[in-house]
């Protein structure tokens, strides 16, 4: 028996779902034009699934921050920023993430993924309960596992079952860390996080909010949905990411929790992997600070969001629960995801495909992600790609739209 | 509530059978990944479903312990504490 024959079963899987159109896990763009344009051989791909909430991937101000910081201060850190040291853009981002969120205390990371890995491990002791959302991001799941905590899942933005696995710890020795998202990656929903802190004060647990879907899309300053619900004192931490509305890579956690700096002696993926370059560091420093300045940013996104839902779902479409940047259809099985999601590349648009076990309930979506960006005519233009090719698959009842203009 | 040793075993097996889409039989040796067709995902929600019948909390390094239906019954059991 060969090393990879335990994949046998799932490479005939998607060996199956490739007779059904190309992969999408195996796109490549011959070029990127901006953030919403790319090229594949000769055609022009109106993109529609990279997660460039605000579009800030081609920000004139971000690029020159990239580029001066390269000129002077080379490509590279070479090392860890406990082993091999800090430079000043490290810590100038840093007091710029804590400034911008009103913390004491923010710690950055080589990825988003890593942020999660880095925090929960090293949060969470041999005694202590990690107790998660059941749709919780791979990486929280791996940060748990990093760790030695005890792990248990609660049902998805689900208050009551919460407070109900609470209630079964009670007096249980041990601190209990509630982890929950801000939007969910694979349906666009969001947390009912009002009611998830009421539940964590009523049991003196403590609150962590992974918001990579929601930093500089929710909030009235973009702080994300812990701004929105208006409960950031119960939020004692906050991880997030420089690689969505940021346009960048890395990752961080904020938190005014006293004693917050010994984390970087004692979480793994903080110490034993290599500092941001200095190029990602000034990008996503400028970023932050475009965020700041340019709150039409996340007017505009909010408007195209709004405007693609509402389109998707007078198509006929089952959509997640509520508008957000995050739009998913939901598809009958995954060789129709498969099948749509190439023929919506073949007419010229680029979404996702996602499947279990990464989403939740099982289902295979078709999923979107919206950008401040997109112009109107390029969202109409997507929602009749949309139109045509669900009707030629017969997705969606013919003609519903037209019978309503 | 379901607690004495047989009840808990039933309550599990029945819970299963309701949940497959096709009839397999079952007996505490098979194996829940490779003969049931479960993802770790859909493992998990159906330990979910275990937890609120029997009102526990089984957490995930047990859950991966899990491999056969006696294996899951054994650790339903002990976290009852009903052995
Ligand atoms: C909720 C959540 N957390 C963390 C991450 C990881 O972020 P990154 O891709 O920047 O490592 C992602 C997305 O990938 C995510 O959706």
């Amino acid at each position: 028996m060969a090393l990879l024959d335990k994949f046998a079963a799932l490479a005939a899987q998607y060996g199956k779902l490739e007779t059904a159109g190309a992969n999408p896990f195996n796109v490549a763009f011959d070029e990127v034009l901006s953030p919403v344009e790319a090229r594949i051989g000769g055609r022009s791909i109106l993109l529609l699934g990279t997660n460039n909430y605000l579009g800030l991937t081609y920000d004139p101000a971000v690029i020159d921050a990239a580029v001066q910081a390269t000129q002077h201060l080379g490509t590279g850190t070479t090392g860890s920023r406990i082993a091999n040291g800090s430079y000043a853009g490290h810590r100038k981002l840093e007091q710029a993430l804590a400034d911008f969120y009103g913390r004491r205390h923010a710690m950055v990371f080589s990825t988003g993924y890593q942020a999660n890995l880095g925090i929960l491990s090293a949060l969470a002791g041999k005694t202590d309960y990690l107790i998660l959302d059941a749709d919780s991001h791979a990486s929280i799941y791996d940060g748990s596992h990093l760790g030695s905590a005890q792990i248990i899942r609660f049902r998805h933005n689900d208050p009551d079952d919460l407070d109900k696995r609470l209630g079964r710890l009670a007096g249980t020795p041990g601190d209990k860390i509630v982890v929950v998202e801000g939007i969910y990656s694979m349906l666009g929903d969001s947390a009912p996080l009002r009611d998830f802190a009421q539940v964590k004060r009523a049991h003196g647990a403590y609150l962590l909010v992974d918001e990579a879907h929601s930093l500089g899309v929710l909030g009235e300053t973009g702080r994300g949905l812990t701004e929105a619900a208006g409960v950031e004192v119960d939020a004692d931490f906050i991880v997030g990411t420089f690689s969505k509305s940021l346009g960048g890579v890395g990752g961080f956690c904020v938190s005014d929790m006293p004693g917050f700096d010994i984390l970087r002696v004692v979480s793994r993926p903080y110490m034993f992997t290599a500092s941001l370059p200095p190029s990602i560091i000034a990008a996503a420093t400028e970023a932050l600070h475009q965020i700041r300045l340019r709150p039409q940013l996340r007017h505009q996104l909010i408007h195209n969001a709004e405007r693609f839902y509402a389109g998707l779902s007078a198509l006929g479409f089952e959509l997640g629960p509520e508008p957000s940047p995050v739009v998913s259809s939901i598809m009958p099985d995954p060789q129709t995801a498969f099948a749509f999601w190439s023929n919506l590349l073949e007419a010229g648009l680029y979404t996702n495909v996602s499947l279990p076990p990464a989403t939740p309930r099982s289902l295979a979506l078709l999923r979107s992600s919206v950008s401040a960006a997109h112009s109107t005519a390029q969202i109409d233009l997507a929602l009749d790609i949309f139109a045509t090719v669900g009707r030629q698959m017969g997705l969606i009842p013919a003609a519903r739209r037209a019978a309503q203009a | 509530m379901n607690t004495s040793v047989t009840d808990i075993h039933e309550t599990v097996f029945g819970m299963l059978r309701a949940k497959l889409e096709k009839p397999i039989a079952l007996t505490d040796d098979t194996h829940i990944v490779n003969e049931l067709g479960l993802d770790s995902v859909a493992v998990m929600d159906f330990v979910m479903e275990i937890e609120d019948r029997l009102d526990i909390s089984v957490p995930l390094d047990r859950i991966a312990e899990v491999e056969t239906l006696g294996d899951l019954v054994a650790t339903v059991r002990a976290l009852k504490g009903v052995q």
